[in-house]
């Protein structure tokens, strides 16, 4: 059988015997569960029963829950936030870092750090530095300049944004090495013809570096958004109890489905959830590489 | 009783006089906190040494994530044979069947209504016992003796009244010139004891309840509760005696020398004796109105859903040998948790102990509240403090708000 396949046919065959073994590994860990996700979207399992059909129950339920929309909005104020102020910052700091030349792997390699820093770790140590005086690092330095304490974590306003900050601050890291890369990538020619022609630097950056920069802005946008979409480790270790607190100011989606699933043991009400997550994550994705990829 | 349980009652009393012929071994889960484990450690130690045919495999885990371990261990047949868990997770745990009751031939109930505090009652369904706890923990104040003597204050005469609790917290508290606090006189966090102190001590003192008798009605939506909510949130909304989340932890700021007062249950002195450089006391909670109340809550020990034969045998003999009196004092020295006996826990040398007292005194009357999902029944006393503190709500609102999410909560809890 085997031996009477022409060569391209062997090739083939081959070919998929290597890819069975990727495509095994995503049908069972990665299509199964979202298809079983759904249908449990659809029942009222928990932990301590077994699952019954209920229809769109949970979904109705949701939709009617302030809490579920409260986090809906945080989820997107995140991502709103912590997007532009990431990218903005990385790219400056690529931008300058790419043209010195003493000591460059140093620094790089210190803003690449953070990246590489426990999440966790990182989270706690924030946590103290926005405590009010006499433990807190921001607030003794504003009383030390006599500026009036700000309250951050206890805010309902500030909360969010100091949540934040970390995980834009640990992301950098890794956004400026991609920028870095990208930067390297555009060819020298572009530039010396542009010097030549007597163009200046900002025009430089307008016309020859950012859209020579796309990809790598896409690839960025598109993975950050995604992190900044599911954030949940800094929610969960600066928050009291890891609830997202004060008054559910800084609880994004991916926290309420932890806490639907594995506080109060509602796996139908988390995976109906999960699956508004899923499809919001899907439709930005699919709206960012659209725009991105036009001419 | 039916006739197929008295004959599983007596072979199984049959069983447990004769020797199992194959060694056995049973699974013991708890979480981490090291008093409890050391405890557990030894008393594992002791007992096979006293059933050389039975070993212990003794099984830990993060608080954060133990509840969720159990349950899902257990439904799906798995974990423990022998599990330690919170009282007022019960509800929960109950509905879904994940725990056998004790046989009364081994755990006579009315043997433990008379030998047990009376609060361990709640693990009595109709009938029947579903689980005994070691010890019990009621909660008492801690207090920074030399953090009194600096606010001018007799540190051998602690606050006896909510009165005198409320000067003394304004005296020892300490501001800088911009009026940062850099020294609390009480602790208020959302990590600590602080809503106990108000269910069960505070609104009793004010003549409310908490709940209805059978749990099931919120009763705290009163000028009483009001009148108890006052006195915690008055301390940092209107005395300047606190903040409320000073230094994160209660336990953290006393630790430092930065709080003079903190109210927290027995489990603390083990973490208390070890602060370094702190001169401390303990005494029982203020009372007010006359009236002294007290909370009181223990984890038991059950026997889970799937256990059987012969290592169910094995299991009801560990259960039976870690709540002898022995055990009971064993926990005491080692973890600092007040046994749950009378009689282990009351004796003079017990009572006279200027640490241990306070708190066995106030096992006195009392309360225990029985929780439908506590996680979420604290989020909505978190909740109550954040809108009072941050979301410019006055105490009456932001009570009424919380009395109705709760009642909503054990509604839902009841319904299904």
């Amino acid at each position: 059988m085997y031996d009477r396949l022409t060569i391209h046919q062997k090739q083939a065959f081959w070919a998929w015997v290597f890819l069975a073994v990727p495509v095994v590994f995503f049908i069972v860990v990665r299509f199964y569960p979202t298809f079983d996700a759904a249908w449990i979207s659809l029942t009222n399992w928990s932990l301590f029963r077994e699952p019954k059909f209920i229809g769109l129950a949970n979904y109705k339920e949701m939709f009617q829950d302030p809490v579920f929309w409260k986090v809906f909005a945080n989820t997107f104020k995140y991502l709103a936030l912590g997007l532009p102020v990431s990218l903005l910052i990385s790219f400056t700091v690529a931008y300058y870092l790419d043209r010195v030349r003493f000591m460059h792997g140093l620094i790089r390699g210190l803003y690449f750090v953070p990246y590489l820093t426990t999440a966790v770790a990182m989270a706690w140590v924030w946590r103290w530095f926005y405590q009010p005086v006499p433990i807190g690092l921001f607030n003794d330095a504003l009383s030390a300049v006599g500026l009036p304490q700000q309250p951050f974590l206890r805010s309902v306003d500030q909360a969010l944004p100091s949540v934040l900050a970390p995980a834009i601050w640990a992301g950098l890291g890794f956004q400026v090495i991609i920028f870095l890369a990208g930067l390297r990538a555009i060819p020298e020619t572009y530039y010396e013809a542009a010097r030549i022609d007597g163009v200046g630097a900002w025009t430089i950056l307008w016309e020859i570096t950012l859209p020579l920069l796309k990809p790598t802005l896409l690839f960025l946008i598109v993975i950050s958004s995604i992190g900044f979409l599911r954030i949940f480790d800094q929610v969960y270790n600066m928050t009291v109890d890891g609830q997202g607190g004060p008054l559910n100011a800084t609880r994004p989606l991916v926290l309420n489905i932890y806490n639907s699933a594995f506080v109060d043991y509602d796996m139908g009400y988390a995976t109906a959830q999960t699956m508004v997550l899923f499809l919001v994550l899907l439709v930005i994705t699919i709206v960012q590489l659209r725009l991105l990829r036009s001419k | 009783m039916t006739l197929r349980t008295m004959i599983a009652s007596a072979a199984l009393g049959a069983a447990l006089l004769s020797t199992p012929a194959v060694a056995v071994e049973i699974e013991y889960w708890q979480y981490y906190f090291e008093g409890r484990v050391t405890a557990i450690d030894q008393l594992i130690e002791q007992f096979e040494a006293e059933n050389p045919d039975i070993t212990v495999k003794h099984t830990h885990f993060p608080y954060a994530q133990y509840r969720t371990k159990v349950a899902a261990a257990v439904m799906a047949g798995e974990g423990p044979d022998v599990v330690q868990l919170y009282y007022g997770w019960l509800p929960d745990f109950m509905k879904a069947g994940l725990l056998q009751p004790l046989p009364a031939e081994v755990f006579d109930p009315a043997t433990i209504d008379a030998e047990y505090f009376p609060i361990v009652g709640r693990m009595k369904i109709d009938g029947q016992y579903y689980g005994l706890p070691t010890a019990v923990r009621s909660l008492a104040m801690f207090y920074n003796k030399d953090l009194f003597k600096k606010a001018g204050l007799d540190p051998e005469s602690p606050p006896a009244t909510y009165a005198e609790l409320v000067e003394a917290a304004k005296a020892i508290a300490e501001h800088d010139s911009a009026g940062n606090l850099l020294v609390a006189g009480i602790t208020a966090t959302p990590v600590a004891q602080d809503a106990h102190w108000w269910r069960e001590v505070l609104i009793r003192q004010h003549g409310g309840t908490p709940y209805s008798d059978d749990g099931r009605t919120v009763t705290y939506n009163t000028p009483e509760g009001a009148a108890a909510l006052h006195d915690y949130t008055d301390m940092f909304m209107v005395h300047d005696a606190t903040e409320y989340g000073f230094m994160n932890e209660s336990q953290a700021s006393f630790a430092a020398q930065r709080a003079g007062i903190l109210i927290d249950g027995s489990f603390r002195i083990g973490a208390v004796q070890q602060m370094e450089g702190l001169d401390w006391g303990v005494a029982p909670l203020p009372t007010q109105n006359g009236v002294a109340s007290n909370y009181a809550s223990y984890w038991v020990n059950g026997i889970t859903r799937g256990t059987e034969g012969e290592e169910l045998e094995a299991s009801l003999k560990f259960l039976e040998f870690i709540t002898r009196p022995e055990a009971m004092q064993l926990w005491l020295d080692v973890v600092g948790e007040l046994p749950a006996r009378p009689e282990v826990a009351l004796t003079e040398g017990n009572l006279a102990n200027p640490v241990y007292g306070p708190f066995l005194a106030g096992l006195d009357g009392a309360q225990t509240t029985e929780f439908v999902n506590e996680s979420a029944q604290r989020q909505i006393w978190l909740d109550m403090i954040d809108r009072i503190n941050i979301g410019g709500v006055s105490v009456e609102d932001s009570l009424a708000e919380a009395a109705a999410a709760e009642q909503k909560l054990i509604d839902e809890f009841h319904a299904e």
